[in-house]
């Protein structure tokens, strides 16, 4: 039992990042119709930028956090501007070429740049280093902060999409993008919003990560990016709430994968997961089914 | 009859004939007098598998429009699969079973994961083939007893040369261009051009894109037991995303939609690789770049849906005849 708690928070923690990255995802994919590969490199970009502020500038967790989300910010807006801006009225494949395209250039110029090796996260002192000992379940402060602040971003994303203008304009255009424009929305400025928002959370998501398990290197966001939309896709892709929970879902199944099975098999699981939705329910969770229109 | 026997000594497949056989000859010669020796036998190699892989893969994503991410997955199964039986065996014939052994099983799975996802609409397919890739490898990993795990097979009796490469080269290039000129490829590309427009003509849609990514995934299997016959050793990690996105390129960069534009652009990026073999991150960046600039600036590709032709030559040999009359 104190094993299966154990690895219930394990997953949290886990989930709690896959809810990050997912929220991006499926806000972009709500908004243009768009599989953005390149955001998985986002989070991997907000984890260096993370690891550049606390080992070269000393700053503490939370300055770097902010300086990682602005950072990746501005990388996710001047991906949506150069390469998929000028692609509005591609065909759908084009669009997601350009995407691998975007992706494959950050990979391998964070490779070029940074080196292809794995860089480690100066060890966490003080209070960041507690551990807290509940009933034999071991939390880390680590984790502690990362279901802290997801929670925080997550109330703040809600608190953006429901109660702004610019919030209210996004949902306008995912649901359709040409009346929204007859409204008198710019539907480039939302775009971008989205996109900014987006790459901010996966930033957090990223620095996070790094603290958690305190290594990185260039290539570290493929996997997460690729479990992150298929949480997207288990909780209904384009619907908000369904990213986190099927992020926590995702994050769960993979600590009880590897906690009780193997732990090559994770991966492998998670895909089935997603081929298996995609046989029984392909609108997720919460969606409803859409019938196609002419 | 008589209209078969017209077909059949059709001006056009004669030169086609003519000219396959002509290749052939002038690389068989180029290599026994070791101009082509045996560092470039290697490129030409990689070019061949490159081509069946390019060309079957434009089948699905450049006339079928469904874009699949998962194509080293199926060129995965294809290679193990022929990979065990002739180290097994070790006999010619063992290696023709295993070639055919092994695209017959990736059809098969290609139908089994493309009739579930190839109903849905939208992008589905993408990520779910590549899951799917990444399922077959983690199991290729696994099966110690049968694939040796991570350190994969080496030793595999290497029965492939260039004329093996030649005849199944030029066989899938051949069958797939029959097949897109057939009623079964023009249901296909319509689908391309408007999927619901061609269900309203009559097209059962969800069984032609089926056919078309079977078919892919069989000639993928195809390329796949050339690749562990000629290089004898195989591992799970050649087969990851990367592969799959080498063939991407490729078709791309040829051209969604053109057979003649994949070939080229397999032969052109094979020696662009060769050159850029020591700088492997630089090759990388350098087709990240090449994708998002083609997408931007010319996203139907070098050749666009066009075909380099007979025909295209004839003009060509006119013009320049033509200016020497004046």
């Amino acid at each position: 039992m104190e094993q299966f708690m154990q690895q219930v928070v394990n997953g949290i923690s886990l989930g709690s990042i896959y809810a990050l990255i997912a929220l991006g995802y499926t806000m972009v994919y709500g908004i243009i119709k768009l599989i953005n590969f390149a955001h998985g490199d986002v989070y991997m970009f907000g984890a260096y930028i993370g690891y550049f502020c606390m080992t070269t500038l000393k700053l503490d967790v939370l300055p770097s956090l902010l300086i990682a989300m602005v950072c990746s910010t501005i990388l996710g807006v001047a991906i949506e501007k150069i390469a998929y801006k000028p692609l509005r009225n591609a065909t759908r494949i084009a669009v997601l070429i350009t995407a691998i395209g975007v992706s494959l250039l950050i990979e391998y110029g964070t490779m070029f740049f940074m080196k292809a090796g794995v860089r480690t996260y100066p060890p966490m002192t003080g209070l960041m280093a507690q551990k807290f000992h509940i009933k034999g379940l071991v939390i880390t402060m680590q984790q502690v902060l990362i279901v802290i602040i997801t929670i925080i971003l997550m109330v703040l994303l809600q608190f953006i999409v429901k109660k702004t203008r610019v919030g209210k304009a996004m949902r306008a255009v995912s649901l359709d993008r040409d009346a929204a424009e007859l409204m008198g929305i710019n539907v480039d400025t939302t775009i971008s919003f989205t996109f900014a928002i987006g790459s901010a959370l996966a930033g957090a998501a990223g620095i996070l990560v790094g603290l958690y398990y305190n290594s990185i290197n260039p290539l570290m966001g493929v996997m997460p990016g690729l479990k992150a939309f298929i949480a997207a896709v288990f909780g209904g892709i384009g619907i908000i709430p369904g990213a986190m929970v099927g992020g926590y879902v995702i994050g769960v199944v993979e600590v009880f994968v590897s906690g009780y099975l193997n732990s090559m098999y994770r991966d492998a699981i998670v895909f089935a997961i997603l081929i298996l939705i995609l046989i029984v329910k392909p609108s997720g969770l919460f969606g409803r089914n859409v019938r196609e229109k002419v | 009859m008589r209209n078969r026997l017209k077909t059949l000594i059709n001006p056009n497949i004669i030169i086609r004939i003519i000219s396959l056989a002509l290749a052939f000859t002038v690389v068989q010669v180029l290599i026994s007098v070791n101009v082509i020796n045996s560092y470039l036998q290697i490129t030409l190699a990689t070019i061949c598998i490159n081509i069946i892989l390019a060309v079957s893969l434009n089948l699905i994503t450049g006339f079928t429009g469904q874009f699949s991410l998962g194509h080293a997955g199926f060129m995965s199964i294809g290679a193990y699969t022929c990979a065990i039986i002739t180290m097994r065996y070790g006999t010619l014939w063992s290696f023709i079973l295993g070639v055919f052994l092994g695209a017959l099983l990736a059809a098969l799975v290609g139908f089994l994961v493309g009739l579930p996802t190839l109903r849905l609409q939208g992008d589905y397919l993408a990520i779910a083939t590549l899951g799917m890739s990444e399922i077959i490898r983690v199991v290729f990993v696994n099966l110690d007893v049968i694939t040796n795990g991570a350190a994969g097979l080496s030793d595999i009796p290497q029965f492939v040369n260039w004329i093996w490469l030649f005849v199944f080269t030029a066989g899938v290039v051949w069958v797939i261009a029959n097949f897109l000129n057939s009623s079964h490829g023009r249901a296909c590309i319509s689908i391309r051009e408007d999927e619901i427009a061609s269900s309203a003509m009559g097209i059962n849609t969800t069984r032609y894109k089926v056919m078309a990514f079977t078919f892919g995934a069989f000639c993928a299997g195809i390329a796949g037991a050339m690749y562990s016959s000629y290089f004898y050793v195989i591992k799970p990690d050649l087969f990851g995303f990367l592969k799959s996105i080498d063939i991407l390129v490729i078709v791309v960069f040829g051209g969604l939609g053109s057979i003649t534009g994949s070939v080229l652009a397999a032969v052109l990026l094979a020696i662009m690789s060769t050159f850029l073999q020591a700088f492997s991150e630089i090759r990388m960046i350098l087709y990240a770049v090449l994708l998002v600039a083609i997408m931007i600036f010319r996203p139907q590709g070098l050749m666009g849906s066009k075909e380099i032709t007979i025909g295209m030559f004839n003009k060509l040999g006119n013009m320049f005849s033509s200016k020497k009359e004046v």
